[in-house]
Parts: structure tokens; sequence; C-alpha cells
């Protein structure tokens, strides 16, 4: 099952990293980053393969919330299929 | 998958309160009908506390793991004057039941304390009733209603006076708690079997035993769409825009559904594609009017504006749900709407525009609060103008009226939560008594001549 995070806030050092290196932690495997900054608001979004991951999605994604609030960051882990249901027929 | 598509959808989360407003379990009670009313209450509480264990632990997991906001886990049930008729004895005690069911699983509401009689009333149907101001005023999760015509039966005007003086009974015994009672309370004409939204919510006799039904909501998805349009672009072209929102929101319902549906091991019942506005800012249906081009909920021009939106939610969310269902098209509650409590304020918004606005929206007259002085009859006689819009037009149409005991208008109530604040809105109170008196019924009307 793949996944999408996304990174908002204001831009800083190791954003990426950071990101890169739970996801390792987790198991999660990188398949596609973009990522631009506007008027100094950081946006990235990532999408990760899930399958292997040895967190279940509910708990990645409530862990990745909080860590963001502590760096000022909005950090969401969302079910691929969401966006997909909405977009895609 | 696009980058903007993505951040599309999270906007709509986060700045255009888009959410699944409910998902709601449909649950039979017809197998827990006993002779004897406390055989009958055990069962049913088992039934539900077994059937909707794992409701609400898995609506949160999918908010979890999606990155949705689903804000309410709801029941509701088999009529509950189906097992009065069998068991006799005081309705009161279901509704007890039902309220010890609802805080075991942990759920918001349960919907079902109803009455069809449409036609008549048969065993329990009186009794029921006559319990509904004890049974709200009672308990803190139950809703009622109680269907009193129909497109092919006509109006049961017997039941009208009858909930006329229920409507006013549920007010005065919660009087001193903002007559909430009155709020948990609905009075449908063409009422739906399947309907995932309170306080109308019941499991009609022809559903599975058990089926999970969804309810989306975003109108302020519908609200940022149109924003972005250009002041002169043409009445059709807003329509298209509403149509492509609204396949997107259901799209996303349907997939919470089937999600929710699959680990439960519940059929999948319906999306209902309705725009529930709820207080909060960017949340309300009569802004998406107000986008349209009206200066305020209310001017002239609302119901042509409500018609087109009613109608292109619809044509948007069939294409995106195989199995719609339920009320779908907007709501216009006035106490839940931050738009409409405005207009109400200002008195732009008065309770003729909104019954002429009933007869093109979803539902009907809905969470409006009205003088305490307002009699039963002339309550009654709101109910039957209400019933024979949706008799006629063979639609559902429905009444929820808080009479604020004890207040005028110009006052104000002051809910809280999903149901909000009411500006207590002037009315009509020239006398009825004689035609609500008559009781009878008002027979159903011709299908066809229609002009």
């Amino acid at each position: 099952m793949k996944a999408v995070i996304t990174v908002v806030g204001k831009d800083q050092v190791g954003i990426l990293a950071l990101i890169a290196n739970e996801c390792a932690n987790a198991q999660i495997n990188i398949a596609d980053v973009s990522q631009t900054i506007l008027d100094g608001i950081f946006t990235m979004t990532m999408v990760v393969e899930f399958s292997e991951a040895s967190v279940a999605l509910s708990e990645f994604s409530g862990y990745m919330r909080n860590l963001g609030e502590s760096k000022g960051l909005v950090i969401r882990v969302m079910n691929q299929a969401i966006f997909d249901s909405m977009h895609r027929i | 998958m696009q980058t903007q598509e993505i951040l599309e959808t999270i906007k709509m989360i986060d700045e255009e309160c888009l959410d699944v407003r409910t998902i709601t379990m449909g649950i039979s009670l017809l197998d827990c009908a006993d002779t004897d009313i406390d055989k009958a209450c055990e069962k049913v509480y088992n039934k539900i506390c077994t059937k909707a264990k794992d409701l609400v632990k898995v609506g949160e997991q999918i908010e979890k793991e999606y990155g949705i906001p689903i804000i309410n886990k709801r029941i509701s049930v088999t009529p509950i004057s189906m097992l009065v008729g069998v068991s006799g004895g005081d309705p009161v005690k279901y509704a007890l039941t039902l309220e010890r069911a609802a805080q075991t699983v942990g759920v918001n509401f349960i919907g079902g304390f109803s009455a069809l009689v449409q036609k008549g009333f048969s065993a329990g149907d009186k009794e029921l009733i006559a319990a509904i101001p004890q049974a709200l005023a009672q308990t803190e999760h139950i809703c009622a209603s109680v269907n009193v015509g129909s497109t092919k039966a006509g109006i049961n005007m017997d039941a009208v006076a009858m909930m006329g003086k229920c409507i006013r009974e549920c007010a005065e015994v919660t009087k001193d708690e903002n007559c909430i009672a009155a709020a948990k309370l609905v009075v449908f004409c063409n009422a739906v079997e399947d309907n995932p939204f309170m306080a109308g919510a019941f499991h009609g006799v022809g559903e599975p035993d058990v089926e999970i039904h969804v309810g989306v909501s975003g109108p302020g998805v519908v609200r940022a769409a149109l924003a972005k349009a250009p002041k002169d672009a043409p009445m059709n072209e807003i329509a298209d825009l509403i149509k492509r929102t609204a396949f997107k929101i259901t799209r996303m319902g349907q997939m919470v559904g089937v999600i929710a549906s699959e680990r439960l091991g519940v059929p999948f019942g319906i999306v209902d594609l309705s725009l529930a506005p709820t207080p909060a800012v960017g949340d309300s249906v009569a802004h998406i009017l107000e986008e349209m081009g009206l200066e305020m909920c209310g001017a002239y021009g609302t119901t042509a504006c409500l018609a087109m939106l009613n109608d292109a939610v619809k044509k948007g969310g069939v294409m995106a749900s195989s199995t719609v269902g339920g009320l779908s098209g907007a709501f216009i509650p006035v106490s839940e709407d931050a738009g409409m409590i405005d207009a109400t304020r200002e008195g732009v918004l008065c309770l003729e525009k909104l019954e002429a606005m009933t007869a093109v929206c979803s539902v009907g007259l809905d969470m409006i609060v009205i003088p305490g002085e307002t009699t039963a009859e002339v309550l009654s006689g709101i109910i039957a103008d209400e019933a024979a819009i949706g008799m006629v037009n063979s639609k559902t149409t429905a009444v929820r009226l808080i009479p604020a005991i004890g207040k005028q208008a110009g006052e104000e109530l002051e809910f809280g939560g999903l149901l909000g604040s009411g500006p207590i809105m002037p009315i009509n109170q020239t006398k009825n008594d004689v035609m609500i008196h008559r009781g009878g019924r008002i027979p159903a009307p011709l299908q066809s001549l229609k002009n």
C-alpha cells in the first residue's frame, strides 16, 4: 500500500533529512519526492511504499504529526487511496 | 499522482472544512421484539452492543490512516413503535435502553425512536408519540422522528395535530436546557428509510439486518470553488463547477464507506451526498448561495440558486457513487449555518422564504427557533403546510422547530456544538384551530394532470 507524506511549514535546514530518517527507521521505502518553496513556505509531498513498514499507518501518522508540531511543521501521512479516489476515475 | 491534486485535497480538508459528517450503522431490531418489554430491551441492548462494538474504533482508524475527519459515528434502528406494538408498556424504557447502548459503544447519536403513521396509527404508534417528550428529556443521545404523510398515502391530520402538541411539550419539559428536546425531534413527510443524518435517521423495514451508510459534507469546498469563478460566469457554468466539486466530495465518501463496510464486515448501504452545514466559519450553505451573487441569503433569487445547487450536487454525486441514497442534497438548518443565522438576525430570512426554499432543498424547515408563545395548533399548521409541499412534489420534507419557551422574537437560544445558536424568528400567529381540530386525512394527490 502506498501513502503520501506532506510537509508544510517554514523552510529550515534538515526537513528532508528528518522525514527520510524516520521513514528509514520504520522500513518505509521512498518512491517519489517533490518539493517547492513558495514565499518562504516549504511544501513537500512524498510518495512512500508502506507494505514492508514495521509500524501501522495510523500509528506512524500520529507519530509524525507530533514530531512535526515540535518542529513547527505540519506533517501528514495519508493513505494514497484518498487522493486516487478523489482525482481519478 | 500530481502534487497539485494532493495539495488540493489537503486544502479542502484543512481550510474548507471538508469532512465525512457521519458513518451511520443501520441495525434492524425486528428480531428483538418480545411480548415482555424488559426482555425486548435486553435484546435491543445486546444486539446494538454486538453489531456496533467496533464502529467507533474503525471510524477513528480510518480518520487517522486517510487523514479525513469523520465527525460523528451514529446508529439508526428500526422504528421503536414496532417493538412497542408487540411489547406494550412504557416506550421510555426503550429510549433509556438505547441511551445505555449509545454510551457503551460510544456513538454520538442513535436515531429511530420513531413511528410511521402517514396513513393511520397501528399498535404502539400513539403510545410512542405520547412518550417522545419524556424519552428525549431523559436521554442525551437519542433522536426521534415521526412520518405523518407521503405522496402515496396523503397526510394524517390527526398525527399532524398530535405532533404540534408533541413539539411544544418537548420544548416545555426541557425549557431550562434551551428546549433541547425539540431539536432532537423531526416530523417528516415522505421519510426515507436509509437516511444517515440526524435527527431523522431510522432503519427502514426494507433494509438488510445491518448496513453502513456514509453522510458526506462540504459546503465550504463548494463555496471555495465558486469563489474562484468570475462574477460574470453564467449560471450553467456555476452549476458545472458545483457538479465537479460534488463529484470529488462524494468519491471520498464512497471510499470511506467501502473501507468501513469491509472492516466492520457489514454490507455497504448508501452514500448520502448532502451539503450539511455547521456553525463553523466557512461551512455554510447560505454562503454558497451568497457566492452565487446574492447580497444575503433570503434575497429574491435565493430559491432559484438553491434549486440549482441541490440539483447540481445530486448530478455530480450520482456519478461518483454506485449507491446514492438518503436525503442527498442541500440542507438548510438555520441555527447550524453561520450565513442563515446572520440573515435571520438581519430579518432578511423569514419563515415564508424558508418554506419556499424547502420546496427545492433536500429536506425542510430545519432548526428554526420560534417564539415560545406559539401554540400547538400554529405548530401543527406549519407541519401541515410543509407536509403538503412534500406530498405534492414527491419529495421529503420535514419540520424541526424549537419553540423557545418564555422567550420572544429577537432573543436567541444557544445550543452549542453542531446545533449552533438560533435567533428567535418572528412568525405569523394567526389562529387555525378549527382546521387543525378537524383531524382526519388529506387524501393522496393525483399523480397525473400535473400543473
